[in-house]
């Protein structure tokens, strides 16, 4: 089941209910058990967020590093509150995540499918404007390497 | 003393990432040495090195592979690559490094357990980790390490990464076991345990990558020359993941028993700033802290355990004398809230009130009472949720208002954080 919904997610970007569908078919379930399961898990969306996942981590080793104030500065940055989405639709920010693993090089956060350490608010700036200068990603695809500096 | 490492010690060799650069630095050799052996020899040789669950548990892992019923297939291995206790980066360390190792781990525990199938379960924020074990994965079919016929044996196995998509509670085993098989990731009852009805019902061992990436090692030298490492009672060395307020946040190997937590911090560079120590907390966000006075208590399962606490998933959180320990509480409990699975009401309800309770002591509205509330919330969840996720939801603040009570008390009614207002302001 989570393969299925992984593919459908890399495809569209999110879960559209019709796809949902398509994969209760195909798994010979009904949509409802799909979906029970799908919204079990923080990291299939059933809307379509901005092209640029943005997660601050603010668990404790990364708050004990000031992850706090990262999420603010890039709030301010991007003009959008935490949970939000760009206007152009670009990036969505979360700052409510689980623990990303990445406590070494804390504060951190993951952008699509990629960590970015040791973060700082300059740092954070110059992030965004790769993203930004980036050409558009097509969904489901990455929007390039990341790592510590 | 670079021969004491065992797990780390093929780190940042040229090209160990790869199938070839691992093989030139004697990858794989020791799964090669374990099909000449019988399952029988294998077992024995991990029996006798003492290696113990690096999952959180601390299970002994031969012990844990004989409970296998004799003679039931087919049996399922499933590698917990869940990694998400706040605080614990080692396994994704270890597969960023050594992709190679824990698969050889993976075989010859599949080859040892007679298993056909073995799933690596990682979790879904590890996405470029996952791709990268996929190709690692590929690489070993492509040369006959993985498949049928392994190694020109009549030994077949499959091996298959699969990803999570985002669950705490997937890394508890049977919840993982669900998961695995399509459902929402829920513990289930135990007894059965997975060894008997596991995956699909059938016979499954559950095991950490760390624990899994010592096998080569322990195969291709013996139990005992892994046991040399460590103490008797805390044998071989382990990954720790320090973080937190420390000069130098990142995993150090070191054997176990013979190293103190002041040891560990001094390898990380001690406490940033020049500051002095407040709080740690080891094992990862769900253990109970410890302070100051514990830092030369050794890295061994029983002298942490005396202390109050546990090495857990071995992590160590590292707290300098500016932390709010009442907003450090605040956002585990936040955490437990979230990744609560619903399953059984005392986690569900319980953690949900510790976290509105939690909230209002760190904004300083909560009044004196509701520290009494507070105790009786966590005395109703601890002991009496289903899994250990709601019971370790009420470590880590209980131990802290214990040692701290009157940090907790000075919150009360403060119309603020008071350890806030304290702190200079460049802090
Ligand atoms: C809430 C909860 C979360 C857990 N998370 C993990 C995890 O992320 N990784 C892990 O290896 N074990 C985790 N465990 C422990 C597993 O249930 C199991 O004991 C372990 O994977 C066994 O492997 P080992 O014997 O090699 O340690 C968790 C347990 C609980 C109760």
């Amino acid at each position: 089941m989570l393969p299925a919904l992984w593919a459908v997610q890399d495809q569209f970007g999110y879960l559209p209910s019709a796809a949902v569908a398509a994969v209760a078919e195909e798994l010979e379930l009904v949509p409802s058990e799909v979906a029970a399961v799908s919204s079990f898990y923080s990291m299939y969306f059933s809307h379509k967020p901005g092209q640029h996942f943005v997660q601050v981590c603010r668990n404790v080793s990364c708050a004990l590093r000031g992850a706090d104030g990262i999420l603010a500065h890039l709030g301010r940055v991007l003009g959008v509150e935490d949970g939000a989405t760009t206007a152009d639709g670009l990036f969505t920010l979360e700052g409510t995540v689980e623990c990303l693993g990445g406590c070494g090089g804390a504060p951190m956060m993951q952008v699509d499918r990629y960590s970015y350490e040791d973060l700082t608010p300059d740092r954070c700036d110059n992030i965004i404007a790769a993203l930004r200068a980036a050409p558009p990603v097509e969904p489901g695809r990455d929007g390039g390497p990341g790592g510590r500096s | 003393m670079a021969d004491d490492l065992v797990l780390t010690r093929l780190v940042g060799r040229p090209g160990v990432t790869t199938l070839e650069g691992y093989e030139r630095v004697g990858g794989y050799l020791g799964l090669r040495k374990a099909v000449t052996l019988t399952p029988e020899q294998i077992i024995d040789e991990v029996k006798s090195s003492g290696l113990r669950g690096r999952g959180g548990a601390g299970f002994p892992t031969g012990t844990k592979w004989s409970f296998l019923p004799r003679d039931v297939f087919p049996r399922y291995l499933c590698v917990n690559a869940d990694e998400s206790e706040p605080g614990c980066f080692k396994d994704r360390y270890l597969i960023d490094e050594l992709p190679h190792q824990l698969l050889e781990g993976v075989l010859i525990a599949a080859f040892t357990l007679r298993v056909s199938h073995a799933f690596i379960y990682i979790r879904g924020e590890y996405r470029a980790q996952r791709e990268l074990l996929d190709r690692c994965v590929a690489e070993a079919y492509e040369a006959g390490l993985a498949g049928r016929g392994i190694l020109g044996t009549e030994w077949d196995c499959e091996v298959i990464v699969h990803g999570g998509a985002g669950a705490y509670i997937c890394g508890e085993e049977t919840a993982l076991i669900d998961s695995l098989e399509g459902l929402r990731g829920q513990p289930r009852l135990k007894p059965p345990f997975p060894a008997i009805r596991g995956l699909y019902g059938s016979p499954t061992v559950v095991n950490n990558v760390e624990t899994l990436s010592n096998l080569p090692f322990i195969v291709l030298e013996g139990g005992a020359a892994y046991a040399q490492r460590g103490t008797a009672a805390s044998p071989g060395t382990r990954v720790f993941c320090v973080s937190g307020h420390v000069e130098r946040p990142g995993n150090y190997e070191v054997p176990m028993g013979t190293t103190t937590f002041r040891d560990l911090l001094q390898k990380a560079g001690g406490v940033w700033k020049g500051r002095a120590l407040k709080a740690m907390q080891p094992g990862g966000g769900s253990m109970q802290i410890l302070g100051p006075q514990h830092l030369d208590v050794p890295l061994d399962f029983k002298a942490v355990a005396d202390a109050g606490s546990s090495l857990g998933a071995g992590a160590l959180v590292v707290m300098d004398q500016t932390t709010c320990l009442v907003d450090v509480a605040k956002r585990l409990v936040d955490f437990y809230h979230h990744e609560s699975c619903g399953k059984c009401a005392p986690c569900r309800e319980g953690t949900y009130f510790e976290s509105q309770l939690m909230h209002r002591l760190e904004a300083g509205i909560a009044s004196e009472s509701e520290l009494a509330t507070l105790s009786d919330i966590c005395a109703n969840m601890d002991g009496r949720c289903f899994c250990p996720l709601g019971d370790t939801a009420t470590w880590f603040v209980m131990s802290a208002y214990r040692m701290f009570p009157d940090e907790f008390l000075a919150h009360c009614g403060a119309g603020r954080c008071p350890v806030r207002a304290a702190r200079p302001a460049a802090a």
